[in-house]
């Protein structure tokens, strides 16, 4: 099991009142699986997917990743473990705006040590897989959403994670290019990756092997 | 990729952040590198003046000596020779001497000893530097058939406890005669021209010009041959004796002095005129030093004016320095901080991400403190350039003929110099610290989910 979430509980305490976004949810990933979680704005998803990422504490329960809690490690070693295991894509691509194409993807490369002509080529590799040679050398300000995405999505695959977490991918994108970067999600799945997908998009229930519905920070139904 | 990769494009990208905290930087720097370069241009300038100063001083002071000795040497000859013409500053008689008989008729009845002026001579007389015995008597000159003065005279005697001295008055040689006035002009003789007095025959070795007393109608000849003439054999009449450091107060001094080695005799100043004379000149020497002293009085008071001047401005550009240093580089380190800390918010998104990418704290900090590393190396060195520049120009520099060099020798400054760019990483360092801080500990979910 590559990711073992166990009755995760999150709340924000928020002057105006507490919000409860995850209420014991419970979900296991394998490797080589893609998993969509569906549901209506403000049911958790986001939250779901950080707390998966090691970004945000649960106020309860545990995930597990290949075994170990990256909340029991130091920030500074779950940072690296970020960097080394988790891949993350999001709706509005958060592209290093002054960085063109080429040395956003390498922008991993930064917090995990790699010898640079390896990191580079594979950097190389990754533009020229998703389509972005022509567009290596251009800021993100020069890009269509889709080549964004794309660029965003190589940058999540720079140091070859075993999870990829995709928050929207899908939102900002016209149908052509969420079906294909819904298809380089698939494609990493299939290639032994697990990808963890939170999106409303309709269009991404075929690409999953499992469809997760999440409503008032509950799993509805863990699909199939 | 490295940071400094990401710090370059980055202020590529922004670069009017980037040149605002550069400016600021500068301008911290420039103040303090401005400030201390002036500063030591007014203390290099200061001693320069004040060297310069002293130096036209003791020119001007030196050169007032000069004229000084110069005036009071030609004062003093001419006095010197006004004393000649004018005769002696005592006479020396003997005691029962009337001074009625000198005075009416010009001529002495009493006598003493030729000796004396001998004895006098050989004394330790210190007030007294002239001594000049003579006979007078009022004769008859049977071939020119007229009264007359008649002097003899056998020139100074010298005072032998002191060096010798030009002599004031010349002896009348033996068988030489010199005539007053009145007697060449009424005797229409000349120089060169023989005479014969009651029975002596002498040539004419001077005539003298107008004086106005009864030398006009005196008559000088040897003192050994008016002693024959008259009949007194070492005997004279009177020693003149001439003091010429004396001053009117110093009268009762000589009179003591010559009494104590000549008893029975008596002193009687002669003409007043060359004591007053004497007077005028000790008066115009001592007015000579007055001045010169006075000079040397408003040199100094010129130079202490000047210093005081200098000094003035020096505290006020130092009294200025000090509150406007601080006051720039702190409002160049909130600007910095300011600017840090939009930068901050400006890159909110790429802090998200790049903490989801694994980048830890120090790490982002990092990014963050290298760019303001990059800043405030510039920013350091243009800053020196700035301010090297400001204070060589508003310290007049240039105009003086002061260099860089000059003000680096002086010691301080290069070390400021030197160490104005590490202060510049410093202020940029300090002042990025807490938005660094900041932007590294931003919750990373709170951002990526667009919180």
């Amino acid at each position: 099991m590559l990711l073992h979430i166990d009755k995760v509980s999150k709340t924000y305490r928020r002057k105006s009142g507490d919000v409860c976004a995850l209420q014991d949810v419970s979900l296991d990933l394998d490797a080589g699986e893609f998993v969509a979680v569906r549901g209506p704005s403000g049911c958790g998803k986001s939250t779901l997917l950080m707390t998966t990422g090691g970004l945000l504490g649960p106020d309860s329960g545990q995930i597990l990743f290949n075994g170990k809690n990256p909340y029991e490690l130091s920030p500074h070693a779950r940072a690296e473990f970020r960097g080394r295991s988790i891949g993350f894509v999001f709706q509005q691509f958060h592209l290093v705006p002054y960085l063109d194409v080429l040395d956003n993807v390498l922008a991993p490369s930064l917090a995990v040590a790699s010898t640079s002509n390896g990191v580079r080529d594979r950097a190389h590799d990754l533009v020229k897989h998703f389509g972005l040679m022509k567009r290596s050398h251009h800021v993100p300000a020069e890009l269509s959403s889709g080549e964004r995405q794309r660029t965003a999505l190589a940058r999540a695959l720079l140091n070859e994670p075993q999870l990829l977490l995709a928050d929207e991918p899908t939102g900002n994108l016209d149908g052509k290019s969420a079906d294909t970067v819904l298809s380089h999600l698939q494609e990493f799945a299939e290639n032994g990756g697990a990808v963890l997908l939170v999106t409303h998009d309709e269009r991404a229930v075929p690409f999953a092997d499992r469809v997760i519905h999440l409503c008032e920070g509950r799993i509805e139904s863990n699909g199939s | 990729m490295s940071v400094w990769r990401l710090v370059v494009r980055e202020i590529n990208h922004r670069r009017l952040n980037f040149l605002l905290s550069l400016l600021s930087v500068t301008v911290g720097v420039a103040c303090l590198i401005g400030a201390q370069t002036l500063l030591k241009a007014d203390r290099v300038t200061t001693g320069q003046l004040l060297n310069d100063r002293q130096a036209e001083i003791e020119i001007a002071v030196a050169e007032k000596q000069k004229a000084v000795e110069k005036a009071g040497k030609e004062l003093q000859d001419a006095i010197r020779k006004q004393m000649l013409g004018l005769g002696f500053n005592v006479l020396i008689l003997p005691e029962d001497q009337e001074l009625s008989e000198l005075h009416l008729n010009g001529t002495m009845s009493a006598t003493m000893p030729e000796q004396y002026v001998d004895k006098l001579a050989a004394s330790k007389i210190v007030t007294v530097n002239h001594l000049l015995p003579s006979v007078t008597k009022r004769i008859h000159w049977d071939e020119r058939d007229r009264e007359i003065i008649l002097v003899g005279t056998r020139g100074e005697v010298p005072i032998l406890h002191r060096g010798m001295k030009k002599p004031l008055l010349a002896e009348v040689a033996p068988g030489k005669i010199v005539l007053g006035h009145e007697i060449h002009k009424q005797l229409e003789l000349k120089v060169n021209d023989s005479v014969t007095l009651n029975g002596s025959d002498f040539t004419v070795s001077a005539v003298h010009s107008e004086r106005g007393s009864v030398d006009d109608v005196t008559v000088w000849i040897n003192l050994a041959a008016a002693q024959e003439l008259l009949g007194m054999q070492n005997l004279i009449n009177a020693i003149l004796a001439l003091e010429c450091e004396c001053s009117g107060d110093r009268i009762s001094q000589i009179r003591a002095e010559i009494v104590s080695i000549l008893p029975g005799t008596q002193v009687v100043e002669k003409y007043s005129q060359a004591l007053t004379r004497a007077e005028a000149r000790e008066k115009t020497k001592q007015s000579a030093e007055a001045a010169l002293a006075a000079e040397e009085k408003a040199g100094q008071k010129l130079l202490t004016q000047e210093r005081s001047a200098r000094r003035q401005l020096e505290d006020r550009h130092a009294g200025f320095a000090a509150v406007l240093t601080p006051l720039v580089i702190f409002a160049s380190l909130l600007m910095i901080g300011l600017l840090t800390f939009a930068n901050t918010r400006q890159r909110t998104s790429e802090i998200g991400i790049l903490c989801a990418i694994g980048l830890t704290t120090p790490k982002i900090m990092f990014v963050f403190l290298s760019k303001a590393a990059v800043t405030g190396l510039i920013g350091g060195l243009c800053g020196v350039g700035l301010g090297l520049t400001t204070g060589v120009l508003l310290g007049g520099l240039p105009s003086n003929g002061i260099t860089l060099p000059d003000l680096f020798a002086t010691g301080g400054l290069l070390t400021t110099v030197a160490s104005a760019p590490l202060l510049a990483l410093a202020m940029t360092g300090i002042a990025s610290w807490v938005p660094a801080l900041y932007a590294a500990r931003r919750d990373p979910a709170a951002i990526l989910q667009g919180d």
